[in-house]
């Protein structure tokens, strides 16, 4: 099968899992017991004012009605309207989102990078005390609830050292302005990004700064799976033949390591970082929720407390369309980087 | 009835010292038995081993830190963290057991029969639980448990309904290897029915999996729960837990408050370490390929 059919025919399966994701949010948000609306009123409005308020988000309807405008908004980007100010769901979710990306960039490339170095140190060190510390130390990241590792780093880093800002994204009225050429206005909602792009070098530091703890604690936690994939990829790899004889030719260990044994290591690692990609949004609602970081989890979590309905599905939806998104992207590259997949 | 308990306990026994002789794997499975029967234990004889009311405010000063007389502090209600620490667990431990019996009544049966029957059942079925594995776990239990509302039976059914898939695929793979074996080929050739393959000759061999699946979805439970309390979901404030707990405590950091977080947070981690012990162990155990 060529790259182009395998994406295709990829592509084409994706469209009856999206189909079943959007249905089952549906059914969660209208079918289940509980009324979105007098939930959000906590039964404490007159009959007029449900009726008029139901009227205003389209919650008037049959539920096949509903149903069919929920499908046909979401293929137009449209995720209805916040029962709290009834602005644009969608406009709001894009607003949140790079604050939520740039976390999630930095906890995956902590997490991988922590995890390769632990799993490689393990492999080589297969069956010593060092060997069973890190595998530990792996099976107990699994167990350690995101924000209480983010508390825990919070008390020691910035309020008894002060090393590190205890929540929020940058100084308020710091935020980097992005590219400005003349007319031409470049701006990634990423502030490490952006802070670059202005050229503004302190802001970036302080970006980082703010980034720092956050994506800390999101990697500890997700570092557990890099180690234990990369260390068992490793013990497979460093007794095949063709890295005894690279050791033979008398090369360095460190480059038989981490040039030649690691490079097999790489597909199965990618395919996990497409995997973990869900693990990783989940957690970042809990960080951002303990740093105040701006983004779609603080945004769920704040829609929770206002008991707006609408703006919890608009972000479930937002939440699982990306997953599909990233698996199938991870799924495309796979196929691209290993010929055997599409066979 | 108490003898024939105090029995299979005793009996029990020898059991758990020949893991110690069964290596890293063995040592993992008892090391994490001996956490879960003490935090549950704990948990059990709370009524008996608190010293305070946990729900009782002004025990002792507001905020104070670890001192002999509240060994791990007050909150600032001045309840005692000892005595909430303690009390902490029945909630969080009756809400995980709850969702992993959801998913395995509802996960296994499933697995079994679809992947049994094959053909187009096999793949609807797959498709529905492929549609909600992909999706991100916490938030679909966020969705779920904001709809249904408060309450223990809708929490595990929140944290449930995303866990289902994990038992559905680890069956389903059994499944496929085993109906191809050539003693179940046997068994139907001689007219068996269905049924009776499933029940004698399938499902002994997967139980094993399953119960590694449900330790390592018993830690997750844990953590779910806990997730879906800090993000405001939880169950009654008014009941003592270790989620709200940290909930609360977050506000108290700038304080320097550590003990209002730093015992409810441990006990979480150390419940959930000590079932992913025994998960881990136990698949270590089960599959001797990973020993080699």
């Amino acid at each position: 099968m060529s790259l182009r059919s395998y994406v295709i025919a990829r592509v084409l399966l994706t469209i009856p899992m999206l189909l079943l994701l959007l249905t089952l949010v549906f059914l969660i948000t209208r079918v289940l017991p509980g009324d979105p609306v007098l939930l959000h009123f906590e039964k404490q409005a007159k009959p007029e004012a449900v009726e008029e308020f139901r009227q205003r988000l389209g919650l008037d309807k049959s539920l096949p009605e509903q149903y069919v405008d929920y499908l046909t908004g979401v293929l137009r980007g449209d995720l209805g309207k916040s029962m709290q100010d009834f602005s644009p769901v969608a406009q709001q979710i894009f607003s949140a989102f790079p604050a939520t990306l740039e976390l999630a960039i930095f906890g995956m490339i902590i997490a991988v990078v922590l995890g390769i170095f632990l799993g490689v140190r393990s492999s080589r060190s297969y069956n010593t005390g060092e060997d069973h510390v890190i595998r530990t130390f792996g099976i107990a990241t699994y167990a350690i609830p995101v924000f209480f590792l983010g508390m825990v780093l919070q008390l020691v880093f910035s309020i008894q050292l002060h090393w590190f800002p205890s929540g929020g994204r940058i100084y308020p009225g710091s935020e980097p302005l992005g590219l400005n050429l003349g007319g031409f206005h470049l701006a990634t909602g990423l502030y490490t990004v952006d802070s670059l792009l202005e050229g503004n070098l302190s802001k970036f530091v302080q970006a980082l700064r703010y980034l720092f703890l956050p994506s800390f604690a999101l990697g500890l936690v997700l570092c557990g799976i890099f180690i234990r994939l990369t260390r068992t990829s490793m013990l497979e790899t460093l007794r095949l033949d063709f890295v005894t004889a690279a050791r033979a030719r008398g090369l360095k260990e460190r480059t038989v390591v981490y040039t030649y044994a690691l490079r097999n290591a790489f597909l199965p690692i990618l395919t996990m970082m497409g995997l973990q990609f869900a693990a990783l949004l989940a957690g970042a609602i809990l960080t951002e929720t303990t740093f105040s970081w701006p983004g779609l989890g603080r945004y769920l979590v704040d829609r929770i407390a206002f008991r707006d309905y609408t703006a919890i599905q608009g972000a479930v939806v937002f939440f699982g369309l990306l997953v599909a998104l990233v698996s199938l992207m991870v799924d495309v590259l796979y196929a691209y980087l290993d010929p055997r997949i599409r066979l | 009835m108490q003898t024939e308990r105090g029995r299979i306990i005793v009996q029990l026994i020898p059991q758990f010292v020949r893991l110690s002789k069964r290596g890293m794997a063995g040592w993992t499975v008892l090391i994490g038995s001996v956490i879960v029967v003490a935090v549950v234990g704990m948990t059990l004889l709370a009524p008996w081993i608190a010293p305070h009311n946990p729900i009782a405010i002004n025990v002792g000063p507001i905020m104070a830190a670890p001192s002999s007389e509240f060994p791990l502090g007050t909150n600032h209600l001045g309840q005692d963290m000892l005595s909430r620490v303690i009390w902490g667990g029945s909630m969080v431990l009756q809400v995980a057991l709850i969702s992993v019996a959801m998913c395995v009544a509802v996960g296994v049966p499933i697995g079994l029969l679809a992947s049994y029957a094959g053909g187009n059942t096999d793949k609807g079925t797959s498709l529905v639980m492929d549609s909600i594995y992909a999706f991100p776990g916490l938030v679909l239990a966020i969705a779920i448990a904001a709809m249904l509302g408060r309450g223990v039976l809708n929490m595990s059914l929140a944290i449930a309904v995303v866990y289902v898939p994990s038992y559905y695929r680890i069956v389903r793979s059994q499944v496929l290897t085993i109906k191809e074996l050539s003693y179940v080929e046997a068994a139907r050739a001689l007219g068996a029915k269905s049924r009776s393959i499933i029940l004698r000759y399938v499902m002994p061999n997967v139980v094993p999996s399953v119960v590694s699946v449900a330790t390592i979805n018993f830690a997750d439970a844990i953590l779910t729960a806990a997730g879906l309390t800090f993000v405001g979901l939880g169950l009654s404030v008014a009941v003592p837990d270790w989620g709200w707990d940290l909930t609360y405590g977050r506000q108290l950091l700038p304080a320097g408050a550590w003990w209002v977080i730093a015992f409810p947070g441990l006990m979480i981690v150390l419940l959930a370490l000590g079932f992913t012990l025994i998960g881990e162990g136990l698949s270590e155990l089960w599959s001797p390929r990973l020993e080699q």
